[in-house]
């Protein structure tokens, strides 16, 4: 556990290396423990100004980072981009600048351009966190999903680059447009498990053979062997770019149905990173059942971003310096 | 940190903890509303033998926990510890608390550890119990409990060792 963070800014999951990983995974979990209390807070952020900055619609991670960082006792404002200074014309830049001119450590980033996070960080002192950029990334996002997947099948006794090895998740649906899909990618890569894309052609380029995982385009060759199901919205304004015919066929070739999960392993873990489309990509009794957990990543989440806000305003002086 | 000079040994430390557990018995009266909260790593072990004592002089069981002090700490401007979990699988509102550290110096981590306390009820008591008094205290914070006074000079580093977590029981100071 000799791990320390020494970054100013989380932007992507790539760059991180496993321990790294594994050092948000550790701090997580006591905040997880803070969360179950009947006061749910902690002062370590008392004093520290947290923005979060939202030029595309969220209400699940805007409402995650906002509360994460109010139970770390930090002052948050949470600015949507209807209301922003975006509408007259500000540049990214110059609302970050303005930002940072009073006094704010953290910027939380949601920008509908890839590696919008990435400039505002290298042009400002405060610390960044992407909360989703385009179809790049969203870190949290892979970090609370894999956390989940740990806390029922990860080797705690592993090395940081194992603690999912063996494991096999499938993530189904468009891929091509999730930026959620590519950080789990690298995620659940890092950690040692073993994933399989699962899409339509049209949704999933061969490119993504690329980076390490294996691709089908018939989830009914999966559902035997996968350990976790992970399901992306399908969103609707893909069938007007003629990317598939139409909700039914696409129910029928991808949609986790009763009939599939029948197949499925009894213990398999059903995730989804919300908001979900009750009845598409997944049939609705199923979101709810037994082997879906995706109300435990919403919670997790916000440990997740706990952990996150409290390493990121982390001094940069080396562990174990005696007070 | 190995080496160092020998302050105790295992037999001391035995001992140490024996009359730590008959002078909280003797204090409290009514042992069933103790409870004991270790600092980890080695505040929890040195918890848990406590116990095991009073368990086998008063018949009861005391419930142990354990309580992260890293979200209260006055020095996370320079560091970023990794958090361990707290686990106070109990509720502490009217027990009386022993707080039980391996080391009491600065007495921060005690500060630390109260206002943690305080988060998760309102003991009707907190007392302090540590092995090893070091002496250099930068807070008005005294133990109830002390296994031994060892006097050392500010920059020495006071290490407790414990068969569960290190493999032997022992303590030790490396002169700065």
């Amino acid at each position: 556990m000799s791990t320390v963070w020494k970054h100013k800014d989380l932007l992507a999951i790539r760059p991180l290396d496993p321990a790294e990983i594994g050092l948000i995974h550790d701090t997580a979990r006591a905040f997880k423990e803070v969360l179950g209390r009947s006061i749910k807070k902690v002062p370590s952020l008392r004093g520290k100004t947290v923005i979060n900055l939202f030029v595309e619609p969220s209400t699940r991670t805007r409402t995650s980072f906002e509360l994460a960082a109010k139970r770390l006792s930090a002052d948050v404002v949470s600015i949507a981009s209807e209301s922003s200074s975006f509408k007259k014309g500000e540049t990214l830049k110059d609302t970050g600048l303005n930002l940072q001119a009073m006094n704010s450590d953290i910027i939380i980033l949601r920008h509908p351009a890839a590696g919008a996070p990435q400039f505002l960080a290298e042009r400002l002192h405060a610390g960044v966190i992407n909360a989703g950029d385009g179809a790049h990334e969203h870190p949290t996002q892979a970090l609370l999903d894999t956390f989940t997947i740990l806390e029922k099948f990860g080797k705690h006794d592993a090395p940081a680059d194992q603690k999912l090895a063996g494991l096999k998740i499938a993530i189904v649906g468009d891929i091509q447009f999730s930026r959620v899909a590519r950080s789990n990618i690298w995620a659940m890569g890092k950690l040692g498990a073993e994933v399989t894309l699962v899409g339509p052609t049209t949704l999933l380029p061969e490119e993504f053979r690329h980076l390490g995982v294996k691709i089908s385009h018939r989830i009914d060759d999966v559902l035997a062997e996968a350990n976790v199901i992970m399901l992306l919205r399908i969103q609707h304004e893909r069938q007007k770019q003629q990317l598939f015919p139409s909700l039914g066929e696409y129910i029928s070739l991808f949609g986790l149905t009763h009939e599939r999960f029948k197949r499925c392993r009894p213990d398999v873990m059903i995730m989804h990173p919300g908001p979900i489309n009750r009845g598409v990509e997944i049939a609705s009794e199923l979101a709810d059942g037994l082997n879906s957990v995706i109300l435990q990543q919403v919670t997790n989440g916000l440990a997740i971003r706990m952990a996150v806000l409290y390493l990121l305003t982390g001094g940069s002086g080396p562990q174990g310096v005696k007070a | 940190m190995d080496g160092g000079r020998a302050v105790l040994t295992e037999q001391d430390i035995h001992q140490a903890l024996t009359r730590i557990s008959a002078e909280i018995a003797q204090r409290n009266p009514s042992p069933a509303k103790l409870a004991l909260v270790g600092l980890p790593t080695r505040g929890v072990t040195l918890a848990q033998r406590i116990a095991a004592e009073l368990h086998q002089s008063t018949g009861i069981q005391i419930p142990v926990g354990q309580i992260d002090i890293t979200f209260h700490r006055d020095d996370l401007e320079l560091r970023r510890p990794i958090p361990h979990v707290t686990d106070v699988p109990f509720d502490i509102t009217d027990r009386v608390i022993i707080l039980v550290d391996d080391v009491l110096y600065t007495g921060r981590s005690v500060r630390a550890a109260l206002n943690a306390l305080n988060d998760l009820g309102r003991p009707e008591a907190i007392q302090l119990a540590t092995l090893i008094d070091r002496g250099h205290r930068r807070l008005p914070i005294a133990a109830d409990y002390i296994g031994q006074t060892v006097p050392t000079e500010f920059a020495d580093h006071v290490s407790v060792k414990v068969k569960e977590v290190d493999g032997r029981d022992a303590v030790e100071v490396q002169k700065a």
